[in-house]
């Protein structure tokens, strides 16, 4: 039992002790929640510090045998792209818990027990290493998802929730599909044990069998990125959610879709994902620049924060695609700096609602005079989200970019745009909400940050410019796995002619 | 076969479960009489008693496996497997139908008696190795069931439950004695291991036709007792119309022990030819998947929604079946546990919620029972969640071994339909689901009375079994491996 498990089980922990907790002590359920996620949070910053950046592969393994036919482990690891995907999950929950403070009037209790319970589900996604886990938690992580839109979302939330569970359901049986097919063949859901027989050649798919399973993950993923044009469940679902909701949903969840891209579809079907790269890029791009187009015209705050993610993420994909090493990199932490900028936007959105029951861009207008420091925290956030340089969307985007030049020039310019159109709808956006005339029910309704909502913003503000002034904390260790991750793209690629390579001397080699 | 040798006394002992059963059913004949008014919850704790007594002697009966009555019977770990599966499903169908019976003022022995002819029946099939007692265990499990459809004689619905059930019953159990017929004529044998030898290239391959047409007969009455499609018109109505307890009763245990003895007859006598089998089997299974979840999803009353559920079911067993492997037969016998579980669990939540005269029985009148009853309502959550199949709950754990083993059979196309098939039916559960939790008090949630002791049990148990399952599978589906070699 090392660290690793100890963040793992805090949150199931909290999750069991909330259910013993008698409903009626709503300040105690909230305090339990907040303590437990605290307590997972630092104790995921310890993950951080024992963190040995110069090693590219697992460390804090815990591998022990779950079910013995078939041979199920409970494997988990932190490598340097689910390092800090983990602590993202682990960071956003006590803010999330802290935003849903009051907001959460009926039912507290499920509220808050369904948030740690997610808080478990993807902190395990990211951490999960066998095959057979990963997909436990990637489907455990969708239930309190469902409920928590469901119960506490929106006027539409029922039908948002179901759409959310069944698309991402029905795509996840292909994933499950793809799975079992992987098992036969290894013998083991083992994750690195299946890259080892890959770089061995001791398993070998041909190539249709590649293709195939390649696209059988790829469209469980493409769903939770999500890629154009299986996006059409993310704006309910965003817009439905409750605050706390959107925020996981934004933040975390869409990063199981990119991770699961960079960590299983590349290293297991190299070639398959290189003979798709393009029309997924291609996918991608459309993404980014339809997603802003869309985003540009939505009347409702959340719905244009919503497809800003879908503009967002493209970027991720098209990076992933890339098979550069600055484009993975900047993929990587664009995963973060969506999470941390998007995540901060739905929060200050959830604040203006909260204040002003009203989610239309057209009822608000002047909120910059009633609550100037509340327009602050925004404007710094969009920025952020712009791409601004010193701040953290900036070093992503820039990375991504500059990577997907290198593969193919004309994917850079399409992309571009999406830049400049973010700053469009951004900046419209903000001139609308925070400048012009202010309506009387905004004079009297809107008021400035509390101390409670200041600890839950100031934070997001924090990483934002961190991430964006000093990325050497972060990028070293993103850098060496992803690194090891191209090679793996590059190791098996095409049908071996030579003898095959070990993948030590590979690794000398570079 | 030397039938004038006496029974050695090991024999009764493997013969055990079902001289409990059938004693005690006689017994609670009697006292029906005896006590007439009195104290009628003292047939529930009888029956209990002896379903226990009989599960013991079936674990009992484990530690000396073997042959009894001249080969008719064999305990080996298949049997004993769905002996106590059975057995257990009497348990809890006893437990969950104390108030049921209560309430709705019928609590006689005949039911419990009825029960257990029927568990007894059951109990006969899953352990015969022979396809006259597999017939004689049918008929005794089928006929009890047909009185218990019918048994509250003031329902329209039950009535015409059990007619249906009754009449299309016996129709399916002739398609099947007429496939032993034949069998016996081509192979002049009912015993299954020499039916397997004498298909394994005997004389009997020779003549493909007759034996073909044996084995399509068979399997529509097997098809038709485990309302597989195109044999399922009957289980909806049937499902819907029977009491509640019954109807849980009969999509479990019943099922189960259907199942047993299809895989028995397919995987053991018929095994030589499954060449020739399994593509009837496949279309079964993908029209069994597909006909019941597509028609579920329109349901808006809850017993009809959970019998084409079943039937749903049954079709992802067929997939199983349609491997034809040991490792599909152990996925058979994982899932029809885990399944147990959960619909058992599931009717006695309608049960509970549906009040006197079962008024209570739309999807909507599921509203709020979350607020009113966070408990029952978490329990209901985790029984619809293993029969949509999450992680962490027996029906994945089923389904994914499911598949599984279909995959190494190399039937990629049956398993992507058929998880497709389960993306479907997540639907429909979750509508429940939806219900239940995002909605405000209904009438019948207002009115909704506490659990009581008896329906505490039969929910909280499955709850147990449904998430051990899930979360240990190995235990089960170890024995059910290790059993499933067993089978010839």
């Amino acid at each position: 039992m090392n660290l690793l498990d100890i963040v793992l089980a805090i949150p199931l922990v909290g999750f069991f002790v909330l259910l013993l907790v008698p409903r009626a002590a709503e300040g105690a359920i909230r305090a339990i929640a907040l303590g437990f996620s605290l307590v997972a949070f630092l104790a995921s910053l310890g993950l951080a510090f024992l963190y040995e950046t110069i090693r590219p592969g697992e460390q804090f393994v815990t591998d022990v045998v779950w079910v013995t036919s078939p041979n199920i482990h409970y494997h988990v690891s932190l490598d340097g792209l689910s390092l800090w995907l983990l602590i993202l999950a682990t960071f956003l929950t006590p803010i999330c818990i802290l935003i849903s403070w009051k907001s959460i009037r009926s039912r507290g209790k499920e509220f808050f027990a369904f948030m740690l319970l997610l808080e478990f589900g993807l902190t395990g996604v990211f951490a999960a290493q066998d095959l057979f886990l990963f997909y436990v938690f990637w489907e455990v992580s969708l239930v309190p998802m469902y409920f928590l839109i469901g119960i506490w979302g929106h006027e539409r939330r029922i039908y948002a929730a179901v759409k959310f569970f069944l698309y991402t359901m029905a795509a996840s049986v292909l994933m499950l599909t793809g799975i079992i097919y992987v098992y036969n063949h290894a013998g083991t859901f083992n994750y690195p044990d299946i890259l080892a027989q890959l770089a061995s050649g001791k398993l070998a798919f041909s190539p249709s069998q590649q293709m195939l399973l390649f696209l059988a993950f790829f469209v469980a993923f493409a769903v939770k990125v999500p890629i154009f044009p299986l996006h059409t469940w993310l704006p309910d679902a965003h817009v439905e959610a409750p605050t706390a909701g959107s925020v996981m949903l934004a933040s975390v969840m869409l990063k199981m879709g990119t991770y699961g891209l960079a960590r299983f579809c590349l290293p297991m079907f190299p070639s398959a994902a290189r003979a798709c790269a393009p029309w997924i890029v291609v996918l991608a791009i459309i993404g980014i620049i339809y997603g802003a187009l869309v985003a540009m015209v939505q009347p409702n705050m959340k719905k244009l924060v919503a497809y800003s993610s879908v503009s967002h993420l493209g970027f991720v994909v098209l990076g992933i695609f890339s098979f550069t090493q600055n484009g993975m990199d900047g993929a990587v932490y664009q995963m973060l700096n969506h999470g941390i900028s998007t995540g901060a936007l739905f929060v200050l959105v959830g604040f203006l609602y909260e204040r002003r029951h009203s989610l239309a861009i057209a009822d608000f207008g002047g909120v910059a005079t009633p609550a100037p420091w509340l327009s602050t925290a925004f404007m710094i956030t969009m920025l952020a989200s712009i791409g601004l340089p010193t701040l953290n969307n900036f070093v992503g985007e820039f990375l991504v970019l500059q990577g997907s030049a290198r593969a193919n020039f004309y994917w850079t310019i399409f992309a571009s745009v999406g830049v400049i159109l973010s700053a469009c709808y951004m900046l419209w956006l903000y001139q609308r909400v925070f400048y012009g005339e202010t309506p009387a029910e905004v004079r009297h309704r809107v008021f400035d940050l509390k101390p409670r909502e200041w600890a839950a913003i100031v934070p997001l503000i924090v990483m934002m410019v961190w991430m964006g002034m000093y990325s050497q904390s972060f990028l070293p260790a993103v850098r060496k796995t992803t690194a090891r991750i191209l090679e793996q793209t590059q190791v098996n690629v095409e049908i071996r002619v030579q003898a095959p390579t070990a993948p030590t001397e590979v690794a000398h080699a570079r | 076969m030397p039938a004038s040798m006496a029974p050695a006394g090991v024999e009764y002992i493997r013969f055990l479960p079902e001289i409990v059963l059938i004693l005690a059913g006689a017994l609670l004949m009697v006292l029906d009489v005896l006590l007439r008014k009195q104290a009628r919850e003292i047939y529930g704790h009888i029956s209990i008693l002896a379903l226990a007594a009989a599960m013991a002697a079936a674990v009992f009966a484990y530690s000396s496996p073997g042959s009894a009555f001249s080969g008719l019977l064999i305990v080996d770990g298949f049997a004993t497997f769905f002996r106590v599966l059975v057995i257990g499903v009497g348990i809890l169908t006893v437990l969950s139908s104390y108030r049921f019976l209560e309430r709705e003022g019928a609590a006689t022995g005949e039911f419990h008696a009825l029960l257990l002819f029927s568990v007894a029946g059951q109990s006969v099939m899953v352990s015969a190795n022979e396809l006259i007692m597999i017939f004689i265990g049918l008929e005794i499990s089928s006929i009890a069931s047909y009185v218990l459809a019918g048994y509250l004689r003031d329902d329209k619905r039950a009535n015409e439950a059990a007619l249906k059930y009754f009449l299309l019953g016996s129709f399916a159990t002739a398609f099947f004695l007429y496939g032993i017929a034949i069998v016996y004529g081509m192979t002049g044998t009912t015993y299954l291991n020499v039916i397997h030898t004498g298909l394994h290239g005997g004389p009997v391959a020779a003549a493909p036709v007759f034996i073909g047409v044996a084995v399509a007969l068979m399997f529509v009455g097997l098809a038709f007792k485990v309302s597989g499609a195109p044999f399922q018109i009957w289980a909806p109505d049937v499902y819907q119309g029977a009491p509640t307890p019954v109807s849980a009763f009969l999509t479990t245990g019943s099922k189960a022990a259907a199942f047993a003895i299809f895989l028995r007859i397919f995987m053991n006598a018929f095994e030589p030819i499954a060449r020739d089998w399994y593509p009837l089997v496949w279309g079964s299974a993908l029209l069994s998947m597909t006909v019941g979840n597509f028609a579920a999803l329109t349901q808006s009353n809850i017993k009809r929604l959970l019998g084409y559920s079943s039937i749903a079911h049954a079709g992802y067993v067929l997939v199983a079946l349609t491997a034809h492997s040991q490792t599909g037969t152990a996925a058979a016998m994982f899932y029809l546990a885990a399944y147990a579980f959960m619909n058992i669990g599931a009717f006695a939540v309608v049960s509970h919620l549906s009040g006197k005269g079962e008024r209570f029985l739309s999807v909507d009148d599921f509203a709020g029972l979350a607020v009113k009853q966070p408990g029952t309502a978490a329990l209901l959550a985790i029984f619809l969640m293993s029969l949509i199949g999450v992680p962490l709950t027996g029906g994945f754990f089923g389904k994914f071994y499911i598949f599984k083993a279909a995959l190494s059979s190399h039937l990629v196309w049956l398993t992507v339909l058929g998880l497709l098939n389960s993306a479907v039916a997540a639907y429909y559960y979750l509508r429940i689901l939806v219900v239940m939790y995002m909605r405000e008090p209904s009438e019948a949630t207002a009115e909704v009375e506490p659990l009581s002791l008896g329906l505490r049990a039969a929910l909280v148990i499955p709850a147990l079994g449904t998430l051990f399952l899930g979360i240990f599978p190995a235990w089960v589906l170890d024995f059910a491996g290790k059993s499933a070699a067993l089978v010839r």
